[in-house]
């Protein structure tokens, strides 16, 4: 028999136990529908993870003095004093795959203006530095070069800052701030960025030139980092390996000798929550893929019934020439169409289930390969579940079927 | 150990001409059941020629099923040979012999076997949409074809439950002829039917007999067998009498001879073909 004709036969029996079918079909609806859901939502929680990770520049790569150990003991990388402006400068001469190089330090402490005071972290960069992170400013301007070279008393501060010191939408552009009793006009006020995902304020900060930080609060002639970018998310591997070749020649080490600094790309870490997320989404499709299994025994029970009920009909059917393998193919496309079509509305389930969970502000995001899956899963369920009945009927005996009452 | 037998050879025609459809020769047949072993046949020979109308008597146990279902090749004998139009039956496997059935043999069951609410043009399509040589359009024209025949030309899209027992049976027997067969196997065909109804399909098949069908008629009625052209009568899984009918009664005369429906007359027992 062929293909379209088991399909009419398949529909037709469907639709002779309308309720009954669709009451197994609704095993898979729900259980298609919680996958997709779940799924939706460990997608959408890793793209807003990845986001937030990508504002602070997908590209960008730190290098950090020390390496782990030393002699077996493991060091604190701020107490280490590798990183000197000489590296640096080899870093800005020799770069190729490096776009901006960043040094970095910083210090926490009050800040005070007029009455107001609050706690913040100073950090001395470069220019540059605002390109790696790609921070814009709501107001006034950056520093600029001549502020560097000079040390100039002169930062770029953040919201919070401007919220503690000055009140909210308070103008500090031109105004002076007390760092550590240090006096720092402000020049330009950084946009807001909100909350980062350790729950870090990331508009509490001072940013001031380098050369102010380390000469006049830290008195210190060393990094704690440079921060440098890459020219692309993709040559970011190339661009380690070239920091790591500038900067062991800069320090003279021999090829036996470890490291003396530490190259970590945002990369990793994005990978890092990544496979954290992916964990948890896997653990959440896991638990609603039981759910589909249960639906899948549903069919599998539905269908039992199905070949007993009509046992004389397949006895008929063998009686007038079906041979087992027509009869076997009849049941199975009927559960495989009972669970395709349970997926079909499981998918659209699920969408208006993920349109919802908006509403309650969960991120989600449907991946398109989850409906795609789905529908592979719905269909090996109802080959799976429907194999055990399809191969009870094909092996009935045309004898006995055709007189069963 | 038993000798090993010559290889059995059909007979495809007899000595007088006639082609020979079925031929059964010494076919037994035993089933286990628990310890014991049933011989439901016990070695059972005849020969029908096209065109030929048999009815297969027995009581009860006398094995007429289990010779219906050798004829239907619904099973194999456990010895012996059949040849169904020249082709031997009992090393076929499932498969040969579901195709076989489908090609060279017409079922027409006691209690019908429609399938449920499908019309009677679907219900008659069945036994050819196991037959790829047949496209969807020629299998309606077939189905319409016979369903005319046994006169149902006006029921073609009636569903099965919308129909009395005299039209689902009439169905049957279309759905039976579809294929054209080389044989028709009618099982208790009338056993489920009123008199009336039972005379209507007896001129049925004595039609379809004229028309030069080879039909089998299995039953436990000895009324129908003065309907046939030969009667074979089965005891105890042996042939006891195989008798051609020289005398054929005409079942429209017997129908015509009924008293009408709106008589409540009561019929002398020996009139009754469903005795």
């Amino acid at each position: 028999m062929n293909i379209a004709n088991l399909f009419k036969i398949a529909l037709k029996a469907i639709a002779n136990n309308a309720f009954r079918s669709f009451l197994s079909m609704l095993g898979i609806i729900i259980g298609v529908a919680a996958v997709i859901i779940m799924m939706a939502i460990g997608q959408g929680s890793k793209e807003s993870v990845r986001a937030n990770i990508a504002k602070m520049g997908t590209n960008v790569i730190m290098i950090r003095p020390g390496a782990e150990t030393m002699g077996g003991v493991r060091q604190d990388p701020s107490a280490m004093q590798t990183l000197k402006p000489a590296d640096y400068e080899a870093i800005l001469a020799q770069k190729r795959y490096v776009t901006y190089v960043s040094p970095e330090c910083s210090s926490s402490g009050q800040v005070i203006y007029g009455a107001n005071n609050t706690n913040a972290t100073i950090y001395g960069v470069s220019l540059d530095y605002f390109d790696i992170r790609q921070w814009e400013l709501s107001d006034g301007d950056f520093f600029t070069e001549e502020d560097e070279k000079k040390s100039a008393k002169v930062c770029v501060i953040g919201q919070t800052i401007v919220t503690d010191l000055f009140g909210e939408g308070a103008d500090p552009v031109g105004k002076t701030i007390r760092f550590k009793s240090i006096p720092f006009r402000v020049v330009g006020v950084l946009k807001a960025k909100g909350y980062n995902n350790w729950g870090m304020d990331q508009d509490n900060v001072i940013i001031a030139p380098y050369t102010t930080v380390m000469k006049r609060i830290l008195a210190q002639t060393w990094f704690s980092t440079l921060t440098c970018s890459a020219i692309t998310e993709e040559l970011t591997d190339e661009a380690i390996a070239e920091l790591t070749t500038i900067l062991r020649t800069q320090h003279k080490l021999k090829d036996a000798d470890d490291d003396d600094f530490t190259i970590r790309s945002q990369q990793e870490m994005m990978e890092t929550m990544s496979s954290t997320m992916d964990m948890i989404t896997i653990i959440l499709v896991v638990a609603a893929a039981f759910s589909l299994l249960v639906a899948g025994i549903g069919i599998m029970n539905i269908m039992l019934v199905s070949v007993t009920e009509r046992t004389k009909e397949i006895g008929l059917r063998m009686s007038v020439g079906a041979r087992g393998i027509d009869i076997s193919n009849q049941f199975l496309i009927e559960s495989v169409l009972i669970s395709l079509a349970g997926g079909v509305f499981g998918v659209l389930l699920g969408w208006a289930g993920t349109w919802v969970c908006g509403f309650f502000n969960l991120p989600t995001s449907i991946p398109m390969w989850s409906i795609v899956v789905s529908f592979v899963v719905c269909t090996v369920i109802g080959v799976g579940f429907g194999y055990f009945p399809a191969h009870k009927a094909a092996n009935m005996d045309p004898i006995d079927a055709i007189r069963y009452e | 150990m038993a000798k090993e037998q010559n290889k059995p050879t059909p007979t495809l025609t007899s000595e007088d001409g006639r082609k020979v459809i079925i031929e059964l020769q010494n076919v037994k047949r035993s089933f286990k059941v628990g310890d014991e072993v049933v011989h439901a046949l016990k070695g059972v020979s005849f020969k029908v020629h096209e065109g030929e109308f048999v009815t297969i008597m027995g009581t009860s146990g006398s094995g007429k099923s289990t010779l219906l279902n050798q004829l239907g090749c619904l099973d194999t004998p456990t010895s012996g040979e059949y040849f169904l139009d020249g082709v031997a039956v009992r090393k076929m496997s499932k498969q040969q012999r579901a195709k076989l059935r489908n090609r060279k043999i017409g079922f027409v069951f006691q209690n019908y076997n429609l399938l449920p609410k499908t019309t009677a043009v679907e219900n008659v399509e069945l036994p050819l949409m196991y037959n790829s040589s047949y496209s969807a359009k020629q299998r309606r024209e077939a189905a319409v074809e016979v369903l005319k025949q046994v006169g149902l030309g006006s029921r073609l899209e009636h569903k099965s439950n919308q129909m009395s027992g005299g039209q689902m049976q009439r169905v049957a027997i279309a759905r039976a002829l579809v294929n054209n067969p080389a044989v028709i196997l009618a099982d208790e065909a009338t056993g489920n039917l009123d008199t009336r109804t039972s005379f209507e399909m007896l001129v049925l098949f004595q039609k379809l007999h004229a028309e030069g069908r080879t039909i089998i008629f299995v039953t436990h009625n000895p009324d129908i067998a003065n309907y046939s052209s030969r009667n074979i009568f089965l005891r105890d899984g042996r042939i006891c009498s195989d008798t051609p009918n020289t005398n054929i009664q005409s079942a429209q005369e017997a129908l015509d001879n009924l008293p009408s429906d709106d008589d409540d007359v009561c019929i002398p027992m020996a009139d009754c073909p469903n005795y």
